[in-house]
C-alpha cells in the first residue's frame, strides 16, 4: 500500500555535532555526531543507560545539550521545550503514552489544536480533519471511541496521528513495540514503513534487534554515552550489534534448559480456573519444569497469573500447590504455599519506587528479617546483600530503587522472589524493557530456579524468548488454553498459528 | 551457569557525590526550625525561659499526639480530615460521662469512654475508606460533619443548664495539673506517644508496610501485604490519638466550648504541621519526627508573634505562605529526582 508523500510533511534533515550532556556532574552523553536523513528509519540501540533516551530527548527538546550543536536543515537550533521542537516538525512518542483516556480518538489527535468555529470546537470539522489524516496514513480507527478503551497498539497509533496532525516530519519512538504482541508489533512496523515512504524520518529506539535489522535503514550504536558507530542496517547482524553494544560478544542468548524429572508429580495443578478474563484454564507444572505462556497481549495470560496467585478474584476452579489447595483471592495464602509472582509491570505492580533497594528486596518476606514484628536491620542488610549479589545487582542498596536501570529493577524483583525457597515462580514479561546484558542474567536466574526443582511459569510476548526458555508452551487466547506444544512441535509457526487461529480474538467472551 | 555474561550493571546514578547523598528533602524542616528558634532566642528574652517553653509544649501536647498519628495515615496513602471533630467528640463524651457518673469512677470511665470513642471513629473511617472504597478525603470530611452533629447530641446530656460542659474536678484534672520532674503530664504523654509511633514506623514490619501501602499500593498487595488492614490500622491509631488529645485538653481547660471552628482549626493545623514537616500528602514518604518539628515550628512562629507583639492578623498569612513553600519544595524535589 504505497502512500503518496503528503503535502504537509516537509522533509527535515537533522544533524548533531559533538553533542554532550551531563546530569549532576555525571556525563551521560559526549561527542555525539549524528545525521538523520529524511525519509529514513534510523535506529538507536544500546544497553539501558547507554544514552539512547537522553539523545532522543535532546533532539525532541526535552533536554538541552550542554555541549555541541543541533542543526535542523543546516540551521543551528537550541530547543528549550518540546513545543519548540514540535514547531520545527520534531515529535517524540514516549514509552508511557500521554493520552487523555476519557476523550475520543479524534479529540486526542487534535488535542489543543481543535478546529474551531467562533471559539467553539466544531465536531464536524474535527471529524473531517481526522478522516483526512487517517486516510493519509491508512490507519483504521474509529474516531469516536474513547482512547481509554483501546488496546496499547491502537493508542500508539493515536499518538502517531497526533504527531502528524501537528505537522511532525520527524517522529521519535521510544520502545514502541515493547508493550505490543507480535501481531500488533507487525502492524506498527507497517506504519513505520508508511511514514518513511511518505518522507517522514523515524527515529526508533528498540531493544528488539531483529526488529531493528528488519525495519531500519540505518543503525547507530551507543555505549556508555559514546557513539560507537553508525552503519547501514544491511551491514549489521544481531551479533555485530550486540558486540557493539556490550563491547564484547554475548554467548548464546539462552542458557541450556535443565532436564525435568520425568515422572514427578506436578507441583502446581490448576483445574478449570475461572476469574475475570479467564474462562476455564487447566494446567500442570512439574518441579523443575519451565512452562511458557504465549499469546497476544490481552489474551488473558496475566489474568491467569493473577488468578493463580490469588491477586484476582477466583470465581471457579481449584489451584493446588504440591497437593495443597489454595483458597481463592488471598495473596498471603498463595505465598505461604510457595507461589510467587513477579508481575508484568515493575513500576506499577512490582516496586515501591521511592523506597531503598534493600527494602524492596525484603518487602514480601519481612518476617524473615524481623522477630515478632521488630525489624533486625543488621539481618536485613546481610540478607539483602547476599541475594542482590546472587542476582548480580551491584552498588549501594540504600539507594532508591527508582534510580536503577530497568534490568536491575527486574533483578531486584527476582531477588525478592529468591529471598525464600519457593515452589512455583510465575514471571510475567520478565525481560520487558530490559537491556541485552541483563536479559541473559535474568534467563540464567529462571533456568537456575528450575534446576533447583521449582516449577516456573514464564509469560512472554516475545515468542523467541518462550521458545528459548520453556520446556513446554501453552498458547492462550480469549482466556483459554488453545494450544499446547512440547519438543519438536515447539515452533514459532505453531505458536503464532494457535495464537491467531481466530481472526478476531474475542477478548470479552 | 555462564559467568561474566550479564554481570555488567551500568547505572549513571551509581556514584553520587557525598553532597548528593544527603537526603535534603527529609531534613529540610530542620533549617527553618533552627532559624526561627535562634531568631526568637535572640529577639525575645522571654522565649527561651523554662516558663514559656513549658507552656508552649504543654499547650501543643494534644496537637502533637494527633499529628504524630495522622502522619502514619498520610504515609499509608490516606488522609484524615475528621481528627478535629473526633477530638471534640471524645472530649464531650469524656466530659459527659464524668458529669453524669462523678467522682474518681466517673473520671476513669470518662477517660476510657473518650479513648474508645476515638478508636471506634478511627476504625469506621478506615473501613469506609478501604472496604467501602470511598475516597478517604471525602469519607473523613463526611464523617467530620456526622461527628460534629453527634457531638451536639451528646453534649446535651452533659450540660448543666445552658452553659458548657465543665469538669472542674480534681479527680480528673490531675491529668493536666500533675508535673512529674517539673514537666506537665500532657507533655510527658505526648512524648511517650510520639516515641512509640516513631519507633513503630521506623523499626517494625508494620511501619514498613505503612510506607509500602502509601508508596505503591498495588505492589504492596502483590507482595502479600494486607494493604487495607494496614490503612485501617493507621486510621484507628489516628482516631485513638484524637481521643487521647481530646481527653488531655479537656483536663487542661477544663471545659468544652461548643464551637465547630475549634475542630476545623485543629484539623488544619495538624495537616499544616505534617506538610511543613515534609511528609508528602501523596503518601509513601515522611517521618514522625519531622511532623513534630513541623508542629513546633508553627507553634514557635505563633509564640514569636505574641512575644514580639506582632499583629496576630499576620499569623495566618505567614502560615499560609510557609505551607505553600513546603509543598512547592516537595514538588520541586520530586521533579529533580526523576
Amino acid at each position: 500500500m504505497p502512500v503518496p508523500a503528503s503535502a504537509g510533511a516537509s522533509q527535515l534533515t537533522i544533524e548533531l555535532r559533538g553533542v554532550g550532556k551531563s546530569f549532576g556532574g555525571v556525563p551521560v552523553l559526549s561527542g555525539i555526531d549524528l545525521r538523520l536523513e529524511p525519509g529514513s528509519v534510523h535506529a538507536l540501540v544500546g544497553e539501558n543507560g547507554a544514552g539512547k533516551s537522553t539523545l532522543s530527548k535532546i533532539i525532541a527538546g526535552l533536554y538541552t545539550a550542554d555541549a555541541g550543536e543541533l542543526l535542523v536543515d543546516g540551521e543551528e537550533q537550541r530547543f528549550t521545550s518540546p513545543r519548540e521542537a514540535l514547531d520545527r516538525g520534531i515529535a517524540a512518542i514516549a514509552q508511557e503514552l500521554a493520552l487523555v483516556p476519557g476523550l475520543s480518538v479524534a479529540e486526542n489527535v487534535f488535542l489543543g489544536r481543535e478546529p474551531r468555529t467562533l471559539g467553539w470546537v466544531s465536531r464536524r470539522k474535527l471529524r473531517a480533519a481526522y478522516v483526512a489524516l487517517a486516510e493519509r496514513t491508512g490507519f483504521e480507527l474509529d474516531p469516536d471511541v474513547p482512547v481509554g478503551s483501546l488496546r496499547t497498539a491502537d493508542q500508539q497509533k493515536v499518538e502517531i496521528l497526533r504527531a502528524l496532525a501537528r505537522g511532525a516530519s520527524l517522529i521519535i519512538m521510544d520502545e514502541p513495540t515493547a508493550a505490543l504482541s507480535a501481531h500488533d508489533a507487525r502492524l506498527l512496523h507497517g506504519v513505520v514503513r508508511q511514514l518513511a515512504a511518505s518522507g517522514h524520518t523515524v527515529v526508533l529506539i528498540s531493544h528488539f534487534l531483529s526488529e531493528v535489522l528488519e525495519l531500519c535503514d540505518t543503525v547507530t550504536i551507543l555505549r556508555d554515552g559514546l557513539l560507537i558507530r553508525t552503519a547501514p542496517a544491511a551491514d549489521e547482524t544481531e551479533a555485530t550489534l550486540i558486540e557493539g553494544m556490550l563491547g564484547r560478544t554475548l554467548g548464546s542468548v539462552f542458557p541450556p534448559k535443565p532436564p525435568v524429572p520425568a515422572d514427578a508429580e506436578p507441583v502446581l495443578r490448576v483445574t478449570d480456573l475461572v476469574a475475570p478474563g479467564v474462562h476455564g484454564v487447566s494446567l500442570d507444572i512439574r518441579p523443575g519444569e519451565i512452562v511458557g505462556l504465549a499469546g497476544l497481549v490481552g489474551a488473558g495470560r496475566s489474568e491467569i497469573a493473577h488468578a493463580v496467585y490469588g491477586a484476582a478474584r477466583r470465581q471457579g476452579g481449584t489451584v493446588e500447590v504440591g497437593g495443597e489447595a489454595c483458597p481463592p483471592s488471598s495473596v498471603p495464602a498463595a505465598l505461604r504455599r510457595g507461589i510467587f509472582l513477579i508481575p508484568e509491570s515493575r513500576k506499577e505492580q512490582g516496586l515501591v519506587l521511592g523506597r531503598p533497594v534493600r527494602q524492596n528486596v525484603t518487602l514480601s518476606n519481612l518476617d524473615q528479617v524481623a522477630s515478632g514484628g521488630w525489624l533486625r536491620p543488621a539481618r536485613e542488610r546481610r540478607e539483602a546483600r547476599d541475594i542482590l549479589e546472587r542476582v548480580t545487582v551491584a552498588g549501594d542498596d540504600r539507594r532508591h530503587v527508582g534510580a536503577l536501570s530497568g534490568g536491575n529493577q527486574q533483578k531486584v524483583l527476582f531477588a525478592r522472589a529468591l529471598q525464600r525457597p519457593r515452589r512455583v515462580l510465575i514471571a510475567d514479561e520478565p525481560t520487558r524493557g530490559v537491556d541485552v546484558g541483563s536479559r541473559r542474567a535474568i534467563y540464567d536466574l529462571i533456568v537456575e530456579q528450575a534446576a533447583q526443582g521449582i516449577g516456573m511459569l514464564v509469560i512472554s510476548s516475545d515468542v523467541e524468548e518462550v521458545l528459548g526458555l520453556a520446556h513446554r508452551i501453552l498458547v492462550i487466547r480469549g482466556g483459554r488454553v488453545v494450544g499446547e506444544f512440547a519438543g519438536a512441535e515447539m515452533t514459532e509457526e505453531n505458536i503464532l498459528t494457535a495464537a491467531f487461529a481466530d481472526p478476531t480474538p474475542n477478548e470479552d467472551a | 551457569m555462564s559467568d561474566t555474561i550479564g554481570i555488567k550493571t551500568i547505572d549513571t546514578a551509581a556514584t553520587p557525590s557525598p553532597w548528593q547523598r544527603v537526603p535534603w528533602r527529609s531534613i529540610a524542616i530542620v533549617f527553618p526550625f533552627l532559624a526561627v528558634f535562634i531568631a526568637l532566642s535572640i529577639g525575645s528574652p522571654a522565649f527561651l525561659g523554662p516558663q514559656n517553653i513549658g507552656n508552649v509544649l504543654d499547650r501543643q501536647s494534644g496537637i502533637l499526639i494527633v499529628a504524630a498519628a495522622s502522619t502514619l495515615v498520610l504515609i499509608a496513602g490516606g488522609i484524615d480530615l475528621s481528627i478535629g471533630a473526633t477530638y471534640m467528640f471524645t472530649a464531650v463524651v469524656c466530659g459527659t460521662v464524668i458529669v453524669r457518673v462523678g467522682g474518681l469512677t466517673g473520671a476513669m470511665l470518662g477517660i476510657a469512654a473518650g479513648l474508645l470513642a476515638g478508636l471506634l471513629i478511627g476504625l469506621a473511617n478506615g473501613l469506609i475508606s478501604t472496604y467501602l472504597k470511598v475516597n478517604p478525603l471525602i469519607a473523613t470530611l463526611a464523617m467530620s460533619f456526622i461527628i460534629l452533629g453527634a457531638t451536639k447530641l451528646v453534649s446535651q446530656f452533659g450540660k448543666q443548664g445552658i452553659g458548657q460542659i465543665r469538669v472542674d474536678f480534681p479527680e480528673f484534672r490531675w491529668l493536666a495539673t500533675t508535673k512529674p520532674l517539673g514537666v506537665s503530664l500532657p507533655t510527658w504523654i505526648a512524648l511517650v506517644i510520639i516515641v512509640i509511633l516513631a519507633v513503630l514506623l521506623w523499626r517494625t514490619t508494620f511501619g514498613r508496610y505503612v510506607y509500602a501501602a502509601g508508596g505503591n499500593a498495588e505492589a504492596a498487595r502483590l507482595a502479600g501485604i494486607r494493604v487495607n488492614l494496614v490503612r485501617i490500622s493507621t486510621f484507628a491509631l489516628s482516631g485513638l490519638a484524637a481521643g487521647v488529645a481530646g481527653v488531655i485538653d479537656l483536663a487542661r481547660t477544663p471545659s468544652v466550648p461548643e464551637n465547630d471552628a475549634i475542630a476545623t482549626t485543629l484539623t488544619f493545623t495538624v495537616l499544616a504541621g505534617i506538610v511543613v514537616g515534609g511528609t508528602s500528602i501523596l503518601g509513601g514518604e515522611g517521618a514522625v519526627w519531622r511532623t513534630v518539628l513541623g508542629i513546633l515550628f508553627i507553634a514557635m512562629l505563633y509564640n514569636g508573634f505574641t512575644l514580639l507583639r506582632i499583629d496576630p492578623l499576620f499569623q495566618g498569612i505567614a502560615l499560609g505562605v510557609i505551607i505553600l513553600l513546603a509543598v512547592a519544595f516537595d514538588a520541586w524535589s520530586r521533579l529533580r529526582r526523576r
